[in-house]
């Protein structure tokens, strides 16, 4: 029988875990209950005697000092219902693992064979809520059904149990066997689109038909014959094809020809918008810059940091898994792309995370769809599996932003980014270059596999459905992937691998599906894959995203070093094949051939798809009308605003110091509250040199023009970064793109207009890089966020994320927001126009329509070449970016970020209504102060550019504002940053 | 080369003390103790500690051991918890001897929550017996703040002499140190084995109040050190403070280039090279 060992706080003593659940019941779900009595529930089923179960109860489980524990008896006491929430089976149970591990030490023997420990939780609840209502409390807010299973019990129910476990052991228990099967393709068209729909398989008709082609082929016929294979393919063939094929590996929308016809009428054809506008872009940029070592072909790009070390840097989204279960989609997201960066190169180390969020908001009043989760749900989901992966796998946290609008309540997104640093060289050879080669052995390093996140990058490709699987949501488990990337970074070091890959998107099937490539093929027998439980088919161990895995390629000379290694730093290593140079990627299970598809077919073989996008102008946005009213109460309430007001409460909570290499933090100021514009590091100890990062994001310019959404989010990403001390020439950038399906189709009768604004968009990316020399050294898609039930539709507003990393020279020159001393000269950098539409001002009086933003790439370029100057000489004492809120907002969070009062005329600005100058927002600007010794100096730089002094910082702690039409208002500093801080605190 | 190393501008002066820094199943801030050490003059080693297992005898060659900050075996069951039983029982009379030795420990975060678990500190009457802990945070959440912190002046820790206060970052989720009892408490405190407690930024107690005292600390205790004031372990990241643009305020105040955390290294280092070498 399993034991049950219950831990809870000691009478008496403060229990934070149940005062937050107790908190979130009220906030979230409006039940209010006198009391939660968290307790943590250990389920070890292993056989232990009297006193083995003691020891482990008292001396691993219990802390002497704080808490209370039972084994095999109940706990809890003065309650009124308990409900206890544990995971599914097959689901990743890290504390479970961890504790099992705990429990061998304490016995000083190993656990069994099946033996094993479950993690539970036990909330006791005390309070006037019925059976009814704890059902609701479960499945609304402590538990997702998707991962998770509870029980409900009142106290009578408790007593009838006597201490035994609530909850079934979550043992997965298919006995299944694993079989081989062959598919039919000689059907009717519509059977092949259903057989498409039905496997989850996410291929269109003319790819299906591609495929049919293929097994037709008399020589691949002919080949299979001889090989013993039946003519029809198999389930791992299709499979393999399907995830190889998918629009998240395959990218077939940017790579598309697509008939563009714009707003005149013309018509032309763009063959690929990534070789027509990403890749040329860089190309066009790679003549000016000298510091691209590897861009587009790797896991994540790689540039020059310095004469011994090369940065690496990359994005990826994970939306559809946070949809559907938001802590686990974020966590696989971000220690997914941490994998990136271990697998760039020969191994880049982590060093660096940004998170970006997009969410409806978390206020939002409305009927929540099905299968949808409430926004406060999301966003808090999320934020704790960004928060965990990042914390525990000891990578900072250096920027992000959390970004609302309406329609990300149908799909949230979930940017996670990381940066990673290796020495340019590696046991003597370039780190950048990497490469299986024949004879190398197969490897598998890290985590074992299950059926999670079976078909993610299928599912990905396909709009969130009715039947969207379950099995695509996986929970991260960094401490594992920390053990692998400790361990890796040493084999590489040693020299013992030659090529690495990450096992993301496609698991096994897309790693060495690639990495076969240099080689030239692959064997891979399946049965030696360590499962986490059998009874997978071997398409479903081919094919399983679970996480924390790497690949690499061994030489035989290697092997045994490798693995003893391996061995010694706690680490699985499986060899599971080998490279070869056959053509072919063939699968075996038990010695028999199941799949064999030529590399040629399976990495060119997709067809290209032809588009049509059709641009029409937006409408003439209706002219808004602002008349000037009240300034302050404006001021407050546009700094209350959800993409306006402070997130600290959520950036707090990430460990943004680890590594010991941080310059300029989120927050800043004497309080450490005033936000920051760009991260900025010193990776390297000893070093001045350093790198900023930062992000541009406006998804509420699409509707308008995304040409200019686009062009406002790279402007904003490098105007963050110039703000801080970054200079044009020594900047990269990464594209993310997420879109609603942009194929013209039955269910998106839009497609061909959303795909137009695709186009448009690319070519802001292209006029914004090549104009401020900014390559693109690596990006990601994302082109099916739309959600879909019934009638029930929801597509997000077109969105991408602009990610920029600046070297800079000397961090020691870089400069932070809040404003420094009584007396310095307050400027405005840039020209301020009345351009209102999607501003912050007009979504918080409930108004549409105005004047989109527009950049002007060539002035913005020669601004900020002048501030670049003037930063690196020292005569700059803070300057800020001006983004969602306009000038209003960039001046209070200066004046409160530096605890100081600041006195500002807008007369000299030349707009004529004092409500467009303050919150325009007008682009490529900044507010800067300078010390009036240096004024002179300042201005000089500035020679023939739109800068204007228009105030000064002043002691007296008061925010006073002059303008036209007799304009004179007063608050206190600190009231304005009261408005900026309450709204979010979480 | 290995990526991270401090490029030639402090030499090292003497290889003579050395520091071993434990790595491994989470642990995450090892570069960077590693980093501080080397810069205080130690010849500082990352290690793994299966390979420390495997040859409890290689602690014979060094001086300092540090336990560095992390998330050992993600903090699951209790922060802490899991490497401490590990060390325990498979290291527990190897630092025993450490221990007796005289040599020195620094306990960082996560290591200060590893080193109370297994009963190393405080160490009363030099038993190995837990009668402290250091739990959730009275706000329930991981958070990462600068604290100002205050020395007991009459200390007679080896790592904090000369160090009146300083400004430190917190980064912690399971950092309010709890005595068993008020006993605990009284002994701790008569002894000196409370040496750093959170302050205001004027220097008065914090007495509690957040984000002075950022987790709720007992006695606002940040720090406490063994009976004989080699053992030091903290909650808030010396190692974290070694350059003046660690620090959050750096571009609007004066600072010394080197950051105040680093004193603490150098102290060892100076210490073990006129008493250990």
């Amino acid at each position: 029988m399993p034991h049950r060992i219950e831990v809870g706080m000691k009478t008496g003593l403060h229990d934070p875990a149940g005062d937050a659940t107790r908190q979130r019941l009220a906030e979230d779900l409006g039940i209010r209950v006198d009391d939660v009595h968290v307790l943590d529930v250990y389920t070890i089923n292993a056989r232990l005697d009297d006193e083995e179960l003691e020891r482990v109860r008292a001396e691993l489980f219990t802390d002497p000092i704080i808490h209370d524990s039972t084994a095999n008896a109940s706990l809890a006491t003065g309650y009124d219902y308990v409900i206890e929430v544990g995971f599914r089976p097959g689901v990743t149970d890290n504390v479970g693992k961890s504790a099992a591990e705990g429990v061998a030490d304490t016995l000083g023997r190993s656990l069994a064979p099946g033996e094993a420990v479950y993690k539970s939780t036990l909330y006791a609840i005390k309070g006037d809520v019925s059976a009814q209502d704890c059902e609701r409390i479960a499945r609304d807010a402590l538990a997702n059904e998707l991962i998770e299973r509870w029980v409900v019990k009142s106290r009578d129910d408790m007593k009838a149990l006597d201490g035994k476990s609530l909850l079934d052991l979550p043992l997965v228990t298919q006995q299944s066997r694993p079989e081989v099967h062959r598919v039919d393709l000689e059907i009717p068209d519509d059977q092949l689109v259903q057989l498409s729909r039905d496997k989850m398989f996410a291929l269109e008709l003319h790819e299906m038909k591609a495929i049919q082609a293929y097994y037709r082929d008399p020589a691949v016929r002919a080949a299979r014959t001889r090989a013993g294979l039946s003519a029809e393919p198999t389930d791992i063939e299709l499979e393999i094809l399907a995830q190889t094929w998918s629009e998240h590996c395959k990218h077939k929308i940017f790579n598309a020809l697509i008939e563009y016809t714009d707003e005149t009428g013309e018509t032309r054809v763009i063959d690929s918008l990534f070789k027509t506008y990403v890749k040329a872009a860089t190309d066009d940029v790679a003549q000016r810059v000298d510091w691209l070592v590897s861009v587009f072909h790797d896991n994540a790009g790689l540039i020059r940091f310095d004469d011994d070390h090369h940065f690496a840097l990359k994005c990826e989204t994970h939306n559809s898994p946070s949809a559907l279960d938001p802590y686990g989609g974020a966590i696989t997201g971000i220690v997914g792309v941490n994998r990136d960066i271990l697998g760039a190169g020969m191994g880049c180390r982590c060093i660096l995370n940004t998170d970006v969020f997009c969410f409806a908001s978390p206020w939002f009043d409305g009927e929540v769809p099905p299968r949808l989760f409430h926004p406060r749900r999301v966003l808090r989901g999320v934020h704790r599996g960004v928060k965990d992966g990042g914390n525990q796998s000891g990578i900072p946290n250096v920027n992000g932003a959390i970004v609302f609008h309406e329609r990300f309540l149908g799909k949230p997104l979930v940017f996670c980014g990381t940066g990673g640093i290796i020495p340019c060289t590696v046991t003597g050879k370039p780190s950048h270059e990497k490469g299986a080669r024949p004879g190398d052995l197969i490897v598998m390093c890290g985590g074992r596999i299950g059926k999670d996140g079976i078909h993610g990058a299928t599912f990905s490709s396909e709009e969130l459905h009715e039947g969207s699987p379950a099995t695509a949501v996986q929970i991260g488990d960094p401490i594992t992937q920390k053990k692998m990337a400790d361990f890796l970074l040493e084999a590489r070091d040693l020299g013992l691998y030659t090529c690495i890959t990450d096992n993301g998107a496609g698991g096994l099937s897309s790693s060495v599906g690639e990495m076969a490539r240099t080689p030239g093929g692959a064997d891979i027998h399946l049965e030696k894959a360590p499962l986490k439980y059998a009874g997978l088919a071997p398409w479903e161990i081919f094919l399983s995203e679970a996480q924390e895995r790497m690949t690499v390629s061994v030489p035989p000379d290697k092997l045994e070093a490798f693995l003893a290694l391996s061995r010694r730093r706690a680490v699985e290593s499986t060899v599971l094949g080998e490279f070869n140079p056959s053509g072919k990627l063939q699968c075996f299970y038990n010695g028999e051939l199941i799949g064999s598809l030529d590399m040629a077919f399976l990495h060119d073989g997709v067809p290209k798809m032809t588009l049509q996008a059709v641009w029409q102008a937006p409408a003439r946005a209706p002219e808004v009308v602002v008349r000037d009213s009240d300034v302050v109460a404006d001021l407050k309430a546009v700094l209350a605003m959800p993409n306006v007001c402070s997130k600290e409460s959520f950036v707090r909570m990430y460990d943004h110091e680890v590594l010991a290499q941080s310059v300029l933090k989120q927050f800043q100021g004497p309080l450490h509250d005033g936000p920051g514009d760009a991260g900025v590091i010193r990776p390297v100890p000893g070093s001045d040199r350093g790198i900023a990062i930062s992000c541009g994001i406006c998804p509420k310019y699409s509707e308008l023009d995304t040409y200019w959404m686009m062009a406002c989010a790279a402007d904003e990403a490098v105007r963050n970064l110039i703000a801080a001390g970054a200079e044009l020439g020594l900047i990269a950038g990464l594209d993310n793109f997420c879109w609603p399906d942009p194929v013209q189709s039955e269910k998106t009768p839009d497609g061909a207009y959303k795909l137009a604004q695709l186009v448009r968009c690319c070519e802001a990316l292209y006029d914004a890089c090549t104009a401020y020399d900014i390559p693109l050294i690596s990006g990601k898609d994302s082109m099916k966020n739309d959600y879909k039930i019934g009638e029930h539709k929801i597509s997000i507003p077109p969105t991408v994320l602009f990610t920029a990393a600046a070297i800079i020279r000397d961090v020691t020159r870089v400069v932070s927001m809040d404003v420094k001393k009584p007396g310095d000269a307050v400027y405005v950098l840039g020209e301020t126009r009345n351009e209102l539409g999607g501003s912050e001002y007009l979504a918080m009086k409930g108004q549409r329509g105005g004047q989109v933003p527009t950049v002007d790439f060539e002035r913005a370029r020669k601004l900020y070449g002048a501030l670049s100057s003037a930063i690196r000489s020292g005569l700059v004492a803070s300057c800020h970016d001006c983004s969602d809120g306009g000038l209003g907002a960039a001046l209070a969070e200066s004046a409160f970020g530096g605890s100081l009062g600041l006195h500002v005329d807008l007369a000299g600005l030349g707009l004529d209504s004092n409500t467009a100058a303050l919150f325009s927002e007008s682009q490529s600007r900044f507010v800067a102060t300078v010390e009036p010794a240096q004024t002179a100096a300042f201005e000089s730089l500035f020679t023939g550019l739109p800068v204007r002094r228009i105030g000064e910082v002043r002691a007296d702690g008061m925010f006073r504002v002059t303008g036209r039409d007799g304009l004179d208002a007063s608050v206190p500093v600190d009231e304005l940053r009261t408005a900026w801080k309450s709204p979010m605190q979480w | 080369m290995t990526e991270g190393q401090p490029r030639g501008r402090r030499k090292v002066q003497t290889v003579s003390v050395r520091a071993i820094v434990l790595t491994g199943f989470g642990i995450n801030c090892d570069n960077e103790t590693q980093s501080a050490l080397k810069r205080a003059g130690a010849a500082a080693e990352r290690i793994h500690l299966n390979d420390i297992i495997d040859d409890v005898s290689r602690l014979d060659a060094y001086h300092i051991f540090a336990v560095p900050g992390g998330f050992s075996f993600g903090d699951d069951i209790a922060s802490g918890k899991i490497l401490a039983n590990r060390l325990r029982y498979k290291l527990g009379d190897a630092l025993r001897k450490w221990i007796d030795d005289g040599k020195l420990m620094i306990a960082i975060c996560n290591g200060f929550q590893v080193l109370v678990k297994m009963g190393i500190l405080p160490l009363f009457d030099g038993e190995f017996a837990r009668v402290t802990t250091l739990t959730h945070n009275d706000s329930g959440r991981f958070e990462n703040r600068w604290v100002h912190l205050k020395t007991d002046p009459a200390t007679r820790c080896v790592w904090l002499k000369g160090v009146e206060g300083l400004p430190l970052p917190v980064r912690h989720g399971e950092g309010k140190f709890v005595p068993q009892d008020d006993a605990v408490l009284r002994r701790l405190q008569a002894d000196g084995q409370v040496v750093l407690r959170y302050v205001k930024p004027d220097g008065s107690p914090a007495a509690g109040v957040f984000p002075w005292n950022p987790n709720g600390a007992i006695d606002d205790i940040a720090g406490v050190c063994d009976p004989e004031g080699r053992i030091l372990g903290l909650m808030p990241h010396p190692e974290a403070f070694v350059d003046r643009t660690n620090h959050p305020t750096w571009t609007r105040s004066a600072l010394p280039d080197e950051g105040a955390g680093l004193q603490l290294f150098r102290n060892a280092v100076e210490y073990a090279r006129t008493n250990l070498v």
